[in-house]
């Protein structure tokens, strides 16, 4: 036998179950101890000609430059393969959550440079759409990682709506696309179509390693290496997946709320 | 069942190529029906390359896994599924990766929507400029009938599929669903392997399955190499797999009261579910449990400290966890939406092989974890959970039942762990075992999840199947529809919340 919950049930699991909804940006939340940010690399400590960060990343993240192993975001999986390989510590990863670029190039993470991050969108696009951002959510090809955590921000405890952020249901509602998955070849078609029927001005949003070149699937065939191999992208969230707080982070960085130290400007 | 032409092995034993029986290809046949006759499922299906078939039968009661091959004469052979529907898929699939065809197959239409691997030609005529779902859907016709299309790109967050809807009026006739769009080549990529990037691409075969598939990978690779794990870090494993359940089954259960317009239970369920990943994010940095396990051990381990610093905050998320589901089953409006809608028979799901969830809520009692156990599970078993009735409430009820289960699981395992040493950090894999055949099964929150692997003469993987839950499930979805208002697709469809990627590969 079933009856209706009484109210005062529900009010008092509201209660006991409290305010929740993160103070963010105000303050930044905790993230675990184990959590990999950006890499933070110690050219000084390499070795003469030692290539064991290079050797062991398994998407080819990592290049030998003039300064020392530098770092394509847009590529790297956040894996502790190189850190793991590094005889000398030379490489590890921060609990920096800031990783979301403006373009490709700035996606590289230099020893002895500061990191390229994000900027907001030009004047004339932030008065069309700064203050409310429709976003259609295409996966082409995602494997529901970068997804749920694009989802999350819409629970409460993010509660993206009071940023004005909000994804909908038609691209004819929206004023830009946040894409996932290296783009397959299935998913061309769509991904073109979903686009074209967003209205001007629009934008892109890459958000994860296989929407920014391939991810783990860089080398398949059966995928085209990222959004930007069919649609022009305004803003790269890398991960595998980007913690909410990445993703979080890049989009508000994009309309130019967050100051430098990623909370509010 | 008395399947003696098959060889029996356990989840997880490698077993030399030559001692896996070659069987004729009507003695082959004879066997697969007889063993599913007799109430052994066909866990796995697929042929290779040089045109040869394998089959998996599980075998439940016996807790046997229990395989054999058949060299196919030619690129034509006669189709099990009229007589065994749960070979469906499977055949199609075989089809499509190879040019073979199934011949009588009543339902002969791709799977993903690529082209074979070999030089053989696509059964269905298909070429480069080929669009994927433009097939011939099963239509219904008659007055007042009409066809509603949906997908690839949904009106949410979430990954692409195609969706035929046959209506009359608001009721479904018929649902047939067109997947594919997902196909990223994961059973390609993995062959010569395995590769730097086989791991990754095991955890992101489906990402929110990362550990139940990544630990398939892991077992399937230690058998191989004849590595045996100790039994702390196995435990370890399971404290990954169980938390990835309660993640995704407590968002889950969010997610149908959403669809029924019951906000608060939706409301802390979507937060509580974070509060589930973030216990991972603690002990292996990613909320999804990326990087946790590698082959042979641990990429990162749950020492003592951190288990004590676990116990409390498991006691807290489960507290939550209780308060807000509980609400959902005193809630009459809540139940009836629940019971009134996608009712599946335990007959159906026998026949075409659900696993899983949707099984279990048929009253089918198969759990990989307690048929075929692996790891931690032999000696702390979780008994399967089922219910009766077939419909949205038992799925969800199962759902609810699981993790009362994995909550018990998780908190005897942390007691433990807080009180022993960490094992060794494990080195590289030796080499793996030439010629030889390993199946390894988990079960993930979804269900069951097979990895197969055929080493060739140098260790090499000369053919990596993969077959994720919704592999068998899909088609329990469109069966649960029949019937049905077409404005409760979402609900029915949330309650089985199967994987594209898992299926598409």
């Amino acid at each position: 036998m079933t009856y209706e919950t009484p109210m005062i049930h529900i009010l008092l699991s509201r209660w006991r179950q409290g305010h929740r909804t993160l103070t963010y940006p105000k303050v930044v939340p905790r993230l675990p101890e184990r959590f990999r940010g950006l890499p933070r690399i110690q050219a000084e400590k390499c070795p003469e000609g030692c290539r064991a960060c290079a050797d062991a990343c398994p998407t080819e993240a990592i290049q030998l430059g003039p300064a020392g192993p530098q770092v394509n975001l847009g590529r790297c999986l956040f894996c502790p393969e190189c850190s793991e390989a590094c005889p000398e510590g030379a490489i590890h990863y921060s609990q920096d959550h800031r990783l979301a670029a403006s373009t490709c190039d700035d996606l590289m993470v230099v020893p002895g440079e500061d990191y390229r991050r994000a900027h907001a969108m030009g004047a004339e696009l932030k008065r069309v759409l700064g203050r409310s951002l429709k976003l259609r959510v295409v996966s082409a090809g995602g494997c529901n990682g970068c997804e749920v955590d694009v989802n999350v921000l819409g629970t409460i405890a993010w509660d993206l709506g009071r940023f004005g952020i909000q994804y909908v249901a038609s691209p004819r509602h929206a004023d830009g696309l946040l894409i996932t998955g290296p783009v397959t070849k299935n998913m061309e078609l769509a991904l073109r179509k979903t686009y074209d029927a967003v209205p001007h001005p629009k934008i892109v949003i890459a958000v994860g390693a296989c929407a920014i070149q391939g991810g783990p699937f860089f080398r398949q065939a059966e995928q085209l290496g990222g959004a930007s191999s069919v649609v022009p992208v305004d803003l790269y969230i890398p991960g595998c997946p980007p913690h909410p707080l990445t993703i979080l982070d890049g989009l508000l960085r994009f309309l130019g709320k967050l100051g430098t130290e990623g909370k509010r400007a | 069942m008395s399947n003696h032409a098959l060889r029996a092995i356990l989840n997880g034993q490698a077993v030399p190529l030559r001692e896996v029986p070659e069987l004729t290809l009507a003695s082959f046949r004879e066997a697969i029906l007889e063993g599913t006759r007799g109430g052994a499922r066909l866990a796995c299906l697929c042929a290779t390359p040089d045109l040869r078939l394998f089959a998996v039968l599980a075998d439940d009661a016996e807790k046997r896994l229990r395989v054999a091959w058949a060299r196919l004469p030619g690129t034509r052979y006669q189709a099990l599924t009229p007589e065994c529907p749960q070979a469906h898929l499977f055949e199609r699939e075989i089809a499509e990766q190879f040019g073979i065809i199934p011949e009588g197959h009543p339902w002969f239409k791709p799977v993903r929507y690529h082209l074979p691997w070999s030089d053989l030609p696509s059964p269905w005529g298909r070429d480069e400029g080929s669009l994927p779902a433009v097939t011939d859907f099963f239509k219904v016709s008659g007055e007042e009938v009409h066809e509603v299309a949906v997908g690839p790109v949904h009106a949410g967050v979430i990954e692409p599929g195609h969706f035929r809807f046959q209506c009359h009026g608001e009721t479904v006739f018929h649902l047939e669903i067109a997947l594919g769009f997902q196909h990223r080549g994961i059973e390609r990529a993995m062959l010569g392997g395995p590769h730097a990037l086989s791991l990754k691409q095991a955890e992101t075969t489906s990402g929110d399955s990362t550990i139940a598939h990544g630990w398939a990978y892991c077992r399937l690779l230690e058998a191989l190499a004849g590595v045996e794990v100790p039994a702390r870090t196995d435990r370890v494993r399971g404290v990954a797999l169980e938390l990835e359940r309660m993640a995704n089954h407590v968002g889950d259960l969010g997610a149908l009261s959403g669809d029924v317009g019951f906000l608060p239970t939706a409301s802390f369920c979507g937060r509580i579910r974070g509060d589930w990943l973030n216990l991972s994010a603690e002990v292996c940095g990613s909320r999804l449990g990326r990087d946790w396990l590698k082959p042979g051990g641990l990429h990162h381990d749950l020492n003592p400290a951190m288990a004590t610093g676990l116990l409390p905050r498991l006691v807290k998320s489960w507290a939550d966890t209780r308060d807000a589901v509980e609400l959902l089953w005193s809630a009459a409006s809540v139940v009836i939406r629940f019971e009134m809608a996608g009712r599946l028979e335990p007959t159906q799901a026998r026949e075409i092989g659900l696993v899983g969830v949707p099984a279990r809520a048929c009253g089918v009692n198969l759990d990989v974890r307690k048929d075929h156990p692996f790891g931690p599970y032999r000696a702390h078993p979780i008994p399967a959970s089922l219910a009766e009735s077939g419909n949205v409430h038992s799925r969800a009820w199962v759902r609810w039942l699981e993790l009362i289960e994995s909550q018990r699981f998780l908190s005897e395992a942390l007691e433990a762990l807080a009180g022993s040493d960490p094992d060794p950090r494990a080195g590289p894999l030796p080499p793996l075992a030439a010629d030889t055949l390993c199946v390894s099964m988990t079960e993930g929150w979804r269900g069951e999840v097979l990895h197969l692997a055929l080493t060739d003469g140098h260790g090499r993987f000369a053919r990596y199947k993969i077959v994720d839950p919704s592999f068998h499930n899909w088609f329990g979805l469109a069966l649960a529809l029949r019937g049905e208002q077409i404005s409760d697709f979402p609900l029915c469809n949330k309650s089985f919340n199967l994987s594209y990627c898992g299926h598409d590969l």
